[in-house]
């Protein structure tokens, strides 16, 4: 059993932060590695990226949102209740290095995933700019995590909230045609991914992105995970989760992300009625 | 008519022995096994198997014995069972396999013991059956709470790691707990017993059987850490130098899907045999929405290759609700590396056959959803040196509708821990070279069994195996072998 040590609410509720108590995975995560965490004894096995790793406390953060049956059944858990089952790390870290520039893009809940990167990344002696979106202001997270980790931070938001009114991408075309960018690393929504490596190929910039399909084991075992990059079958799960942006078959996997839509909700409307 | 059951078996003439026909196993019948997941034979009752066991001749130099890779006294083992001896009969088949209820239910017997039986040497005679009743005395001994009365021996101090929870790790940790020695096994799952629990089904093997054999292990003393995925949560090298272990066992399967390389193969609906039956039975999806893991039920199911693994697949597919369920194979029925038993089950269960018939592509809608297959229409060619005759292709295509697709074209090993541990030698499909004998690696004091260094192979090899190494390593603990 893993003990929740703390929990926190984010972006109104919908996202939620767990640190718990997982000492073994503590010791050996890397940025850029996941989990997988089983709420309870029917749960499905879900993955999570570590937003934050303590090594001294022996504890892992994660960061999600709260989209579907599990991540809601894993938003009731309260402090000193515990998840039944978690595995890691999982996945190959993010390579990092000193490059020079670095522009790390966040949308959503994948800041949270970026933000360890960005300290990897601002550690290894980078100069980091940061952008992270949201539809709205309220939605936005991490912006003072970033900002610790970043030599500048700017903000996004789909309605003007916030910061720039309109897309990360707008935000990130102007540093590309400004200046000599050494890598792009953007993590969020697929599209998002999608439309930023579109962008960073006019550039000839290197793109890393982080995908998120639908893993069972995360250990190379069933090739549910499988995702085309550069015309190749790879698990992301063992040869990912962090892909060159240029090479991935976006619409491939947002294809394959839709495979249990039914499923899901037939699942998802089962938890309500249990919980009513 | 019956007349041999008018004496009890222990007091028939061995020529009224003789005469006893081959007792049927009795099975449910397809139409009520199609609609669920309850085990498909239901065992044979104490008179079947006691008349089944009197018709063993007691050979002097058992062939059976032989054919069996672990060498189970299988003229001992019967003749206990028809004396009523049942507690002795347990025993004797304990003590050379920890998972006699296993071993009955999913050993190629047809390959291994019984097809060297002499009875079934004589013109329309059927070799005893030797598996049934193995399952038999298994699961008497489990459900009166018979157990194991092996004495465990004085404490050696000695640590071992067993990587995997499948039967080569299971037969390692026993054999060594017994010997003395201080057992660990680390499992990646959430739960143990490898494939026994994530691949073969409930209706051929009830998982309640799998975890009652892996308590048998904790009750040696054995301890279970899941969860944890050796060459990501802990090394080989820290095992031994940080975590103490005086020996490591790995025995972690060979848990890498062969995809067909075909066009369309990333369509949705489009699976793995290990994703489709990890769904299914281990987390369950067949109890959805209960347990939360989905599975796509598939009204129209093509299954590619005709192995074990896919008939496994083709008949979970049926209990999932399917409608039409096909299996696709390149060449002929002859061919087919499946167990006839297993033919015959899906058969009996409405699975249909192509032989051959070879996949080309999959064809998806607009949204990326599977819709159908083409294939290719196969020829026997001219056998080749080996006297294996293969496909050719006729040029004749065929295409149908498939809104499931479930690949079941064999696994390789997993490089997972292979490509992180240094001096592990591997042979060239990424088996590790383990010696036959004794199951040391090319890594000094880490020995390998089952499928990561045979490929995959079957439960009693694997376990054959296990007990090969944990003879090597009781040995080199104790000094009695070198490295
Ligand atoms: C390597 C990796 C790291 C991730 N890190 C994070 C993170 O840090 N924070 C976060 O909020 N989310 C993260 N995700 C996504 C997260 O796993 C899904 O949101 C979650 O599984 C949804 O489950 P659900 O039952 O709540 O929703 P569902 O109703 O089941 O599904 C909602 C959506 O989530 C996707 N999804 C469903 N099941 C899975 C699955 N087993 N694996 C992946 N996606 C699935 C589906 O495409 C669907 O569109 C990550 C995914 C991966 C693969
Ligand atoms: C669907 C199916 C049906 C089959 N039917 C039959 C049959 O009827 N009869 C028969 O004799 N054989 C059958 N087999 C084959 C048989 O199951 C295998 O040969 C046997 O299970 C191999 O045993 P093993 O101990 O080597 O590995 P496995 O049973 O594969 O167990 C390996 C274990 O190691 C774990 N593991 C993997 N990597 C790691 C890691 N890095 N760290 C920690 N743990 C790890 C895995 O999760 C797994 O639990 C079948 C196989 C399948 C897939
Ligand atoms: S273990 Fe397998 S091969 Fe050996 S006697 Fe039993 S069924 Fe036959
Ligand atoms: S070969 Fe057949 S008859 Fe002979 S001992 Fe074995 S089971 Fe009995
Ligand atoms: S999640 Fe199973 S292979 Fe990646």
């Amino acid at each position: 059993m893993y003990k929740i040590v703390k929990r926190e609410e984010m972006a109104h509720g919908t996202i939620i932060l767990n640190e718990i108590e997982a000492p073994q995975i503590a010791k050996k995560a890397k940025p850029g590695q996941f989990v997988m965490i089983i709420a309870n004894e029917t749960g499905e096995r879900i993955p999570l990226t570590m937003a934050e790793v303590n090594k001294e406390s022996g504890t892992i953060t994660i960061i999600y949102m709260m989209v579907g049956k599990s991540t809601r059944l894993f938003g009731a858990l309260k402090v000193g209740e515990s998840y039944r089952d978690i595995v890691g790390p999982l996945g190959e870290p993010t390579h990092i290095e000193k490059l020079g520039t670095v522009v790390c893009v966040g949308g959503g809940t994948g800041t949270a995933v970026l933000h360890p990167i960005t300290r990897g990344m601002y550690e290894a002696g980078n100069n980091v700019i940061s952008i992270i979106g949201s539809r709205t202001k309220d939605f936005l997270i991490m912006e003072e995590q970033m900002t610790k980790v970043s030599h500048d931070v700017r903000i996004c938001t789909d309605d003007g909230s916030k910061g720039r009114h309109g897309f990360v991408t707008e935000e990130l075309e102007i540093i590309l045609q400004n200046q000599k960018v050494d890598l792009v690393v953007a993590i969020g929504p697929v599209p998002m991914m999608k439309f930023v490596s579109l962008l960073t190929k006019k550039y000839d910039t290197p793109t890393m992105v982080s995908l998120n399909p639908i893993m069972i084991d995360g250990t190379g075992m069933c090739g549910g995970c499988r995702v085309t990059i550069g015309g190749k079958t790879k698990f992301a799960c063992v040869d990912g989760p962090e892909f060159d942006g240029h090479q991935v078959d976006f619409d491939g996997l947002m294809r394959r992300l839709q495979a249990y839509s039914v499923e899901e909700q037939i699942s998802d409307r089962c938890g309500c009625k249990e919980t009513i | 008519m019956n007349t041999y059951r008018e004496k009890e078996a222990k007091y028939l003439t061995k020529k009224e022995r003789r005469a006893i026909p081959l007792q049927p196993m009795p099975e449910q019948s397809p139409e009520i096994r199609k609609k669920d997941f309850s085990e498909v034979t239901l065992g044979y009752s104490i008179l079947d198997a006691q008349y089944e066991a009197a018709r063993c001749i007691q050979c002097k130099d058992p062939a059976c014995v032989a054919g069996c890779p672990v060498g189970i006294d299988i003229p001992g083992f019967l003749e206990m069972i028809v004396e009523g001896n049942l507690n002795g009969s347990i025993n004797r088949v304990w003590e050379k396999t920890a998972l006699p209820a296993v071993c009955g239910r999913v050993c190629p017997q047809e390959i291994q013991c019984e097809v060297v039986c002499v009875v079934g040497k004589k013109k329309n005679t059927e070799p005893v059956g030797i598996g049934s009743l193995e399952m038999f005395i298994a699961d008497w001994a489990r459900s009166t709470g018979v157990k194991n009365e092996v004495e465990i021996a004085p404490s050696t101090g000695k640590k071992i790691a067993v990587v995997g929870s499948g039967p080569a790790g299971i037969t390692v940790a026993g054999d060594l707990a017994i010997k003395g020695h201080d057992v660990t096994i680390y499992e990646a799952f959430h739960r143990a017993g490898g494939v026994l629990l994530y691949g073969i089904p409930e209706f051929r093997l009830a998982k309640d059987i799998v975890d009652y054999e892996i308590d048998q292990l904790r009750e040696l003393g054995v301890k279970i850490i899941c969860n944890t995925v050796v060459g990501r949560t802990v090394d080989v090298d820290e095992l031994m130098e940080d975590y103490g272990y005086d020996a490591v066992f790995i025995g972690v399967g060979a848990g890498l899907p062969n995809f067909l390389n075909i066009s369309g193969e990333d369509l949705n609906g489009v699976f793995s045999a290990n994703e489709y039956l990890t769904r299914a039975n281990l987390m369950k999806a067949f109890d959805f929405p209960k347990y939360d893991t989905p599975i796509i039920p598939g009204r129209n199911v093509a299954i590619l290759g005709a192995g074990n693994v896919a008939m496994d697949a083709a008949r979970t597919a049926v209990r999932l609700g399917a409608k039409t369920v096909t299996v696709v194979y390149r060449r002929t029925r002859e061919q087919s590396p499946s167990r006839l038993i297993e033919i015959h089950h899906a058969e009996e269960e409405g699975v249909q056959f192509k032989f051959l018939t070879s996949p080309l592509e999959f064809i998806g809608d607009a949204s990326g959803k599977l819709v159908g297959i083409n294939c290719d229409k196969m020829v026997l060619g001219e056998p080749d040196e080996g006297g294996r005759s293969r496909p050719i292709s006729t040029g004749e295509h065929e295409y149908f509708d498939c809104d499931l697709a479930i690949i079941a074209i064999g696994t390789s090993a997993n490089p997972l821990l292979t490509r992180v541990t240094e001096g592990l030698e591997l042979n060239r499909w990424g088996n590790i070279e383990a010696d036959d004998k004794t199951g040391k690696t090319t890594k000094e004091r880490v020995w390998a069994g089952g499928d990561i260094t045979l490929g995959q192979a079957t439960v009693i090899l694997a376990m054959g195996m296990g007990r090969d190494s944990a003879n090597s390593i009781d040995a080199y603990l104790k000094g009695e072998e070198e490295w």
